[in-house]
């Protein structure tokens, strides 16, 4: 096994062996090959790489948000390969997740779309989601917009508003997929070194995909992805 | 882990009131599907409840009338004597003959002709439980005197008013001149949109007989003395008269006059049908209010399901949407079918009202119309897949 990184002894996303196909019949085609990877508690990782090479639908699988058809992915102790529906949720909920669009919803004030995150919180009155929603906005710099409207938020706002929301479930891995896509460059620096204090700060592991050369700087680890495989490892970038 | 009983963010609520437009949109829908139903099934109702105003107020535990009597509007005659062996059973208590059919009466003013219901009885017996005919019966002792109904179609010609007023009101009825001596409230019905109180005598001469006698009656009342069974003595009576007549209790004289309007005419079937039209273009409404919400909401939803929640979390939001919209689009559906029969009460004169078991039903159709209308709307939430939204 050539593991892309020394195993840790409690990796939070294991993964060993794993291929992925789209397409049924003459039209299967593999989109990835033999991928082995470790995701370790406090770390962030990048994984660049060309469009279409496969780091989404790699993030997709490690989300549960995708059935695994081949190899083993082990999230959180949960194994995803055959996993029921009920498990692909538990493990969706002890994950945050971040998008290219903040995709919030509309109809919802900030403080209402983050506690939409906090509500998968057990054990937490009203009250306190409430007040969790509230305290993770002000960290995101927000303090004076939690009551209003994605609509009267500008993008960057928006995408700070998200990260709060995947941040309220808890989540002990972060996930995100090219969240500076739809902002400017300013806008997206600040919005990444947001993004990886709060991960530091929440003691959350963050998996991020981008192609964004300007942020790379940001990460612990950074993975590179051509063509279905994973090709280079820089551990400690910065280091 | 159970989401169901924790208090949440009021998705539902928030969808539908931060969108206005669109709430607008759905609650005039469905305010429109249940004012058609208040409409076209109130006034069925009240057709077939007005069919037996009168039916209603006789004063009777059991009724003769002839086998070939179809209904109100064909009464045919039978002979009196029949009513006269019933009265020899000892169960039997008192008995009044009455005479009954549509005339032709003059409109006093214009003297058009239009066809009236007339009612004649003995203005010795107590016939109907009627407000005010006590004291004005005596007045039909007297030859060619009549008790008009106050609530007859306007088309009869302005009796209260002249009537009010001090004038003489006289009127043709059959080519035979007959003076209204009182007021009566009986109600317009499908068969008769005016309704004439007199005695059998002033009646049979109506019909042509010089002397005021006649061997028929189109209607035989019968009352039990207490304590009596009407169900057995109808029973008994059928058996014992000949077959020119039929005899049913009160409540089967009743259903015999409705069930004729409802099966004999396609009266229900019509106010039915526009009703279903009213669920009906309610139900599109919904769903199309609903379905372009998830097609709208459709990455957020995904958003939601990669988030953890579950479809059954979006599915309840969906619901509880059109639960909303169910019970707010009721409420203004409900006045509006309260306006609309006050103001039919005022132009016809028909029994038409809010009752409580139309209040309920109505509810009942918009909120399966919106429940229904929800569930085909969920289908599209299929397309919500998280694996989709990067």
């Amino acid at each position: 096994m050539t593991t892309l990184h020394p195993t840790s002894p409690h990796p939070l996303v294991s993964i060993a062996g794993l291929n992925h196909w789209f397409g049924r019949g003459d039209q299967r085609r593999q989109v990835l090959y033999q991928l082995h990877l470790t995701l370790n508690p406090g770390e962030m990782v990048l994984l660049s790489g060309p469009s279409g090479c496969g780091k989404t639908t790699l993030l997709t699988l490690i989300g549960a948000l995708r059935t695994v058809q081949n190899g083993s992915v082990e999230v959180l102790g949960e194994q995803l390969l055959k996993a029921r529906k009920s498990v692909q949720q538990r493990v969706r909920r002890q994950m945050g997740i971040i998008f290219q669009q903040h995709n919030l919803l509309r109809c919802l004030t900030a403080a209402q779309n983050v506690q939409m995150g906090a509500d998968l919180v057990p054990g937490l009155s009203f009250g306190q989601r409430r007040q969790r929603s509230i305290d993770l906005l002000a960290e995101m710099g927000l303090k004076d917009h939690h009551g209003k409207l994605p609509s009267a938020l500008s993008g960057g706002q928006c995408q700070r508003v998200a990260i709060a929301r995947a941040l309220a479930a808890n989540p002990r891995v972060l996930l995100a997929d090219e969240p500076t896509a739809a902002l400017d460059r300013r806008t997206g620096r600040e919005v990444v070194e947001l993004l990886k204090r709060m991960a530091t700060h929440h003691h959350c592991a963050v998996l991020m995909v981008t192609h964004d050369p300007r942020i790379l700087d940001v990460a612990d680890r950074l993975l590179q992805m051509e063509d279905g495989r994973l090709t280079t490892a820089q551990a400690a970038l910065q280091a | 882990m159970k989401f169901g009983l924790r208090r949440q963010i009021p998705l539902a609520w928030c969808l539908l009131t931060r969108q206005p437009g669109r709430l607008a949109v759905a609650l005039a829908g469905i305010c429109f599907a249940g004012m058609l139903m208040f409409l076209q099934l109130g006034f069925r109702d009240a057709l077939f409840d007005a069919s037996i105003a009168i039916h209603r107020l006789f004063n009777a535990d059991v009724v003769l009338i002839s086998s070939t009597s179809s209904s109100s509007i064909s009464m045919e005659p039978f002979p009196k004597r029949r009513l006269f062996q019933a009265a020899s059973w000892p169960e039997v208590e008192s008995i009044s003959p009455v005479r009954w059919g549509l005339l032709v009466w003059k409109n006093p003013e214009t003297g058009s002709p239009r066809g009236i219901l007339a009612v004649g009885f003995d203005p010795d017996d107590d016939i109907l439980s009627l407000e005010g005919l006590a004291e004005q019966k005596k007045g039909l002792q007297l030859d060619q005197r009549v008790l008009y109904d106050r609530l007859s179609r306007p088309e009869f010609g302005p009796v209260e008013d002249w009537l009010k007023s001090g004038r003489t009101v006289t009127a043709e009825v059959r080519n035979v001149r007959v003076q209204v001596d009182g007021l009566v409230e009986l109600g317009v019905s499908f068969g008769a949109d005016g309704n004439l109180l007199t005695s059998n005598r002033t009646f049979n001469r109506l019909l042509g007989s010089a002397d005021g006698s006649s061997t028929s009656i189109e209607l035989g009342l019968i009352r039990l003395v207490p304590g009596a069974d009407p169900k057995t003595v109808a029973t008994v009576l059928k058996n014992a008269l000949p077959n020119d007549v039929q005899v049913l209790t009160k409540s089967e004289f009743l259903a015999f006059e409705q069930d004729y309007w409802r099966s004999s005419t396609s009266i229900g079937f019509i106010f039915n049908l526009g009703a279903a039209m009213g669920l009906v273009v309610g139900a599109v409404v919904v769903y199309q209010i609903l379905f372009s919400d998830v097609v709208d909401h459709l990455p957020e939803y995904a958003t939601l399901k990669a988030m953890g929640y579950s479809s059954m979390n979006l599915v309840t939001v969906i619901l509880q949407e059109s639960l909303l919209l169910a019970g707010f689009g009721y409420i203004p559906a409900f006045f509006a079918g309260k306006g609309i029969y006050g103001l039919t009460r005022s132009a016809t004169n028909l029994p038409i009202g809010m009752s409580s078991r139309m209040a309920v039903f109505v509810f009942a159709m918009i909120f399966t119309m919106c429940v229904i209308s929800g569930l085909l709307a969920m289908g599209k939430l299929r397309d919500a897949d998280p694996a989709e939204i990067f």
